[in-house]
């Protein structure tokens, strides 16, 4: 497929340093949403801040690069204003569940029919390397120096307990996965979750290379180290350590937002 | 002329006055003394096929009312001090990106806490400069339950117009104060509406910088595929780095209230043609100051009132050429002096400006402005 029927071909090059996954998540919505045929019209693209807040920009949408971890907030106002449009929320994990972290629950806990694209590269990657929320416990970032003392979110988990219809987990080599797993959430009504892992070679790569230095060699860590969910059970927490859990977290059908809020409309009227 | 006659407070006739101005979309979240705005919006704006959705803080609320402004509803939020401060960096993007959107500030005794449930209008200066960086903003503030209607509705005209939050700062006096309201429609604001571009998407540039007035805002999903960021950007909206581009676009946005601010800045004016004491007020202060100003006069002392309803940008010019005019001034405030502040910079001649301050929640009474009126002579 032609990429560029869906790029701003003017705002090229984009940002991102060699080895980066985000170009990977990218290429697989733009594939996605090829597949899934929806008009360019229709589609937000919403993102926050950070080095997955410039997607917005290089996509040929209507977009919406908004304030650091609010991303979800406007969409759900747009959502609500004009059930019609497709929205894709794009966020990185700072984004997502620190400073958005409250956001991100409710977002799951409503139900909101929005597609929330989460790239976690483990790090605060834009601002130069500082501790995330899904940083692993003893990694080394820039305000971490001495070991990472705190412990990781689990993304997916925490979407899947607030509530959302759909979560999955993908790591960014495996991409037929991660096109089934946005096609998935694209499809699904109600609040729809894509954990994407994006190596960050220039900010984590480089302060801990015993997951991998370079781009390649990170995504080679991910394809060594990914179990599926249904093997993850078998195996003993200390098994688990290091590992990667891949697939499905949560796949429901339970009536959306606008599902409810427009019964409570009718009950009013 | 039809009349409607009504008994109620003055919350209420705010998002009575954002209904009537064709407001669809709330997002709040529960604060005193703010909350009956939400409670009214919850049950009144479905009636009109709106929406109405409490969000999970403060910053959410504001958050969710650009995204449906977005979307192309006129949008409101409603919150109290402490709320306002959260909301500043999400209001200063709607500044740079120019969303048109409603935002109510119901003054509560302040810093931090402070007195949830009593007056206040310490938030004059947050309303001008609370987020960071250089801009203009548009406040209001009213004086009645019925001003508080008509006063929204005018809010949301000049937001659409200017493409720009609008805030009102009310105070917790009026806005719990419960009063009879007779509309009638000579007195309604204009309800200015959203206008489509002109122009196909392939020509739009959603930031063109039209000398002396605003560009189009095409709602999303119109066919209008743009782009829409709080980074500098050029006329396109992409962000751009150019220190040239910056000043461009940071000069057109902060003077885009200038050439229209007879339009923008409105006020009422009593016995200012014979007086040689002039009282500033707004809100609640305003109407002591009226009933002062009343028995002031019948006692012969030659005292006017010019009670501000636009409070930003302020009316420089209307204070200095008053000022001219005058011995003194006295400014009630329920503040320590945020607006007697700005009225000192258009003093060319150095009148005495006397304040008269409360921060500890309580009202302004008539009989402490008089008293001032009768100790100056």
């Amino acid at each position: 497929m032609d990429y560029f029927k869906y790029l701003r071909k003017d705002k090229m090059p984009h940002i991102w340093c060699d080895g980066c996954g985000n170009g990977i998540v990218l290429k697989s919505i733009l594939r996605t949403i090829d597949g899934v045929k929806w008009d360019k019209d229709e589609i937000v693209l919403i993102s926050g801040i950070g080095c997955s807040g410039r997607t917005s920009g290089y996509v040929d949408f209507n977009t919406l690069h908004t304030t650091h971890g609010r991303a979800l907030t406007f969409a759900t106002g747009m959502k609500l204003s004009n059930p019609e449009l497709k929205i894709i929320v794009l966020s990185g994990d700072g984004d997502a569940t620190a400073i958005g972290g409250n956001h991100f629950i409710h977002a799951a806990r409503r139900n909101l029919d929005l597609n929330l694209i989460v790239l976690n590269n483990n790090i605060y990657g834009m601002t130069g390397g500082q501790v995330s929320p899904t940083t692993p416990h003893q990694k080394i970032t820039s305000t971490t120096p001495h070991g990472n003392p705190d412990f990781a979110f689990d993304i997916s988990d925490l979407a899947k307990s607030a509530g959302a219809n759909f979560v999955a987990r993908v790591p960014a080599v495996m991409t037929n996965k991660m096109d089934r797993y946005i096609q998935k959430a694209f499809q699904k009504e109600g609040f729809a979750v894509v954990e994407t892992l994006t190596p960050c070679p220039t900010s984590y790569g480089r302060a801990n290379t015993e997951t991998g230095e370079t781009g390649v060699e990170m995504l080679q860590y991910q394809k060594e180290n990914s179990i599926s969910i249904d093997k993850a059970k078998q195996l003993s927490r200390s098994e688990l350590q290091n590992k990667i859990i891949t697939g499905i977290y949560v796949d429901k059908e339970d009536p959306s937002y606008l599902e409810h809020y427009q019964q409570n409309q009718d009950n009013a009227n | 002329m039809s009349e409607r006659t009504s008994l109620i407070q003055g919350n209420v006739a705010i998002a009575r006055g954002a209904i009537q101005a064709g407001c669809k979309f709330f997002a709040g979240y529960p604060i005193t003394p703010s909350s009956e705005i939400a409670e009214t919006m919850s049950e009144e704006l479905p009636e009109v096929g709106g929406k109405f959705i409490q969000m999970e803080d403060e910053i959410a609320s504001i958050g969710a009312t650009i995204g449906a402004s977005l979307a192309g509803d006129k949008a409101m939020t409603a919150t109290s001090g402490p709320g306002f401060s959260l909301k500043q960096e999400n209001l200063g993007f709607a500044v740079m990106a120019e969303i048109p959107l409603v935002v109510i500030n119901i003054q509560r005794g302040g810093p931090s806490t402070g007195i949830p449930t009593k007056a206040s209008q310490g938030d004059v200066m947050q309303a001008r400069y609370g987020s960071h960086g250089d801009y203009p903003i548009i406040a209001l503030s009213p004086a009645s339950v019925k001003e508080s209607f008509y006063m929204s509705i005018r809010a949301f005209s000049l937001a659409e117009k200017y493409r720009t939050p609008v805030i009102i700062l009310g105070d917790e006096i009026i806005a719990h104060l419960t009063e009879k309201v007779t509309l009638n429609s000579e007195e309604m604001p204009e309800i200015i509406e959203r206008e489509a571009p002109e122009v196909s998407p392939e020509k739009y540039l959603p930031y063109q910088r039209i000398s002396g007035g605003v560009a189009k805002l095409a709602p999303f999903g119109q066919g209008y595929r743009y782009h829409i960021s709080g980074l500098v950007h050029d006329e396109t909206g992409f962000p751009t780095n150019d220190h040239e581009e910056a000043k461009k676009q940071l000069e057109h946005l902060n003077n885009k209230f200038a050439p229209h601010k007879d339009d923008i800045i409105y006020f009422e004016e009593h016995h200012t043609k014979d007086m040689d004491t002039l009282i500033v007020a707004y809100g609640a202060p305003a109407r002591s100051a009226r009933r002062a100003l009343h028995i002031a006069r019948d006692n012969g002392h030659k005292v006017g009132l010019l009670r501000l309803k636009t409070i930003w940008p302020f009316p420089d010019e209307k204070i200095e050429n008053l000022l001219n005019e005058v011995k003194q001034v006295i400014v009630p405030e329920m503040n320590r002096g945020q607006i007697a502040q700005e009225i000192k910079k258009y003093n060319p001649h150095n009148k005495e400006i006397m304040q008269i301050n409360k921060i500890n929640g309580e009202p302004i009474r008539p009989d402490e402005i008089l008293e001032l009126i009768e100790q100056e002579g």
